[in-house]
């Protein structure tokens, strides 16, 4: 039969509700022209979600709409709606109508009747103002005057075949009574999950003291459809599905941007600091800075003029700014310029995600493009553990989708903690860069160590490193290592200053040695010098010698001459 | 309630779906039977006259309108449970 079906329709077309998360998971919306059922307990949101699809429809999808409204009067609806700021006064009358319906307390009922009065005036309405969707609201209100079960089946079965004739997409509402229909168990208008082409099942729950609401798609006639339960909020906008990424659906862009961590250190342990959109999960036991370290990183970012939102669960934004200016991190004046957002989550209750939802809805209003959630282990106390995994993959699919660089913090217990444990949340796995905070026992002392455990797509430090928390802010310690451990605390302090002695004491030798060579060098200086003179009065010596030798001889000469001149025994030699 | 009030009524039918039938077979009867000669009845299908319906407040049909004597009042249905109807209609103090 449904073969026949869709053979003769041909391909089935989707009507857009308009519903954050809800067209997600039924790959675009309810089927147009067809009959949806909307089946829930009383306050499950059934009139809201079925208000909100005429009222998107009206609105963003060219799709005037008529609310036909068998419980609750139109005034009180629009009065209601109004809270959700829906604006329906712009859309009725042209592009959506109310229809009350509710039977008058009054109403005498003698014998059998039906609905085609009411189809009537509707099908006039309809045509008069091209309407394309229909909600039926709490249909079971009149059902329940009908006689008996055929009576009602048959009425049903009139209203479908006046749907279908009129191409209009409908919605009726249901009570489901408090537990899920389900077609074993006698449900008064269990036939109507057969013959609507759409099922979906509201249900309202309270699991340890917090409410919990879901929506589930129960059957989708010609369309894949995500079938598991989806935890829905109503918020200050209205209907919120809750929704984790859908197979298919288009990655996140992605982006070589790196973004400062706010200390230096660490950013060159990342190789540049964290990728832009990136999820960082700082954990560590309570009092290993991991509040300080998120803090560095929203500095820095106000610091590059990003609007950034720090949502606390432990503190106050106030303390938090005070505790953070104790180590040099000042915020104070960004909350004045209105960059930073300081959001204390201890006064969001509810669920986890109706905590994820303010948080979205916060982090919209402010356009963060920074968000620091301190700690996020905070969302996973109020849930079970299934269903944090699901808050922690939606929290960070929705900031990657809206490029939000994303740090939180998580707490481990100390015996955990030693083991490198895993949070409830489950975040490890899902963040990209995971920097463990641990106090390291050595020597009798206890010293912050921080390390890299992962950090996708960068090569990163494998070092354990100390930090220093001081007035002017965070930083890592040099890295001294003995012995294969990293000195932390008062040993790296010594053998800081060990090595400083040392260092001190080879310059004083250095010197020292430098000056005696300088000695020896104007010694031997001094002693060329008297060599080199002794040498000049040799050589002048030896000249005189020459010089007087000859002289000598020349007069020696001559005197023999004048001798022999004065005896006259010989004649001149010389005429 | 005088005795000589006459009955105005009004029944909205949809076409010849069974239910409507019945009522105005039903109406007729009970005319007869407790108010002959001095009622008037107006039959409207929704069908043909919808706008009438609308402005009306019709939703169910088939449903009998009494206009006169007394307030207005409604019965839906297909008006087998000839003691209500009688009932509402005020026709068992009429007719002692």
């Amino acid at each position: 039969m449904k073969l026949a079906r869709s053979s003769t329709v041909g391909a089935l077309r989707k009507s857009p509700s308009g519903v954050l998360g809800f067209d997600e998971i039924t790959g675009g919306g309810l089927p147009r022209g067809r009959t949806t059922l909307l089946a829930g307990g009383p306050g499950c949101g059934k009139t809201i979600f079925a208000l909100q699809f005429l009222v998107n429809g009206a609105r963003d999808f060219a799709e005037p709409g008529i609310f036909v409204a068998f419980e609750e009067g139109s005034r009180r609806l629009v009065a209601n709606a109004e809270s959700f700021g829906w604006r329906l006064d712009q859309l009725r009358r042209r592009k959506l109508l109310f229809v009350d319906a509710q039977p008058k307390p009054d109403l005498v009922q003698a014998g059998d009747f039906d609905l085609c009065g009411m189809l009537a005036g509707l099908a006039v309405q309809a045509k008069q103002m091209k309407a394309r969707r229909i909600v039926f609201d709490a249909l079971d209100m009149v059902l329940s005057l009908l006689p008996d079960l055929a009576a009602r089946r048959r009425e049903i079965y009139r209203l479908h075949d006046w749907l279908m004739a009129r191409d209009l997409t409908c919605i009726f509402t249901l009570k489901a009574g408090a537990g899920e229909p389900t077609f074993t168990s006698p449900q008064p208008y269990g036939f109507m999950q057969f013959m609507v082409d759409c099922s979906v099942i509201l249900t309202h729950s309270v699991v340890l003291g917090i409410s919990q609401r879901n929506l589930r798609v129960q059957k989708y006639r010609g369309s894949s459809f995500d079938e598991n339960e989806s935890p829905f909020v109503i918020g200050d906008t209205g209907f919120n599905v809750a929704i984790s990424r859908i197979l298919g659906q288009a990655d996140a862009k992605v982006t070589r941007e790196r973004v400062s961590c706010g200390v230096n250190r660490l950013d060159t342990m990342l190789g540049g600091g964290f990728y832009r959109a990136a999820t960082v999960l700082i954990t560590g036991v309570p009092g290993t800075a991991k509040t300080t370290l998120s803090g560095a990183f929203a500095q820095a970012a106000c610091s590059r003029g990003e609007r950034t939102m720090i949502v606390s669960f432990d503190s106050d934004g106030s303390e938090v700014i005070r505790n953070l200016t104790s180590v040099g991190i000042q915020l104070e004046r960004y909350v004045k310029s209105g960059l930073l957002r300081m959001v204390s989550a201890r006064t969001i209750t509810g669920s986890a995600e109706a905590c994820l939802v303010r948080i979205k809805a916060l982090a919209k209003a402010h356009k963060a493009r920074c968000l620091v959630i301190d700690p996020v282990s905070a969302l996973a106390n109020s849930v079970s553990e299934v269903r944090a995994h699901g808050v922690a993959e939606r929290l960070i699919d929705w900031t990657k989708s809206e490029r939000i660089t994303l740090v939180c913090t998580s707490l481990l217990s100390e015996a955990e903690g030693q083991a490198v444990g895993d949070s409830a949340l489950h975040i490890s796995t899902l963040a990209d860069t995971w920097i463990h905070l641990n106090y390291l026992v050595q020597a009798g002392e206890r010293n912050r160590g921080m390390s890299i455990i992962k950090s996708r797509g960068t090569a990163h430090s494998n070092q354990v490193r100390e930090l220093i928390l001081s007035n002017d802010g965070v930083t890592l310690a040099d890295i001294f290592t003995a012995g294969g451990e990293v000195l932390m605390g008062t040993m790296r302090w010594e053998k800081e200053s060990a090595e400083r002695v040392a260092k001190e004491v080879a310059e004083v030798a250095g010197k020292l040695k430098l000056v005696t060579l300088d000695a020896q060098q104007a010694e031997l200086q001094v002693r060329l010098t008297a060599v080199q003179t002794e040498l000049v009065a040799k050589q002048v010596e030896k000249t005189l010698l020459a010089s007087t030798t000859a002289s000598r001889k020349a007069v020696t000469l001559r005197g023999s001459e004048r001798m022999r001149e004065l005896r006259g025994g010989d004649a001149p030699k010389r005429e | 309630m005088s005795r000589r009030s006459v009955y105005k009524f009004r029944l909205f039918i949809a076409a010849d779906t069974l239910n409507s039938v019945q009522a105005a077979s039903n109406l007729h009867a009970l005319c007869k039977a407790h108010l002959a000669g001095r009622h008037e009845i107006e039959v409207i299908d929704v069908f043909k006259d919808p706008k009438r319906a609308l402005a009306e407040g019709i939703r169910m049909t088939p449903t009998l309108v009494k206009l006169t004597p007394g307030p207005e009042r409604r019965i839906i249905g297909s008006l087998t449970d000839t003691d209500r109807v009688i009932q509402t209609l005020g026709l068992d103090a009429d007719a002692a």
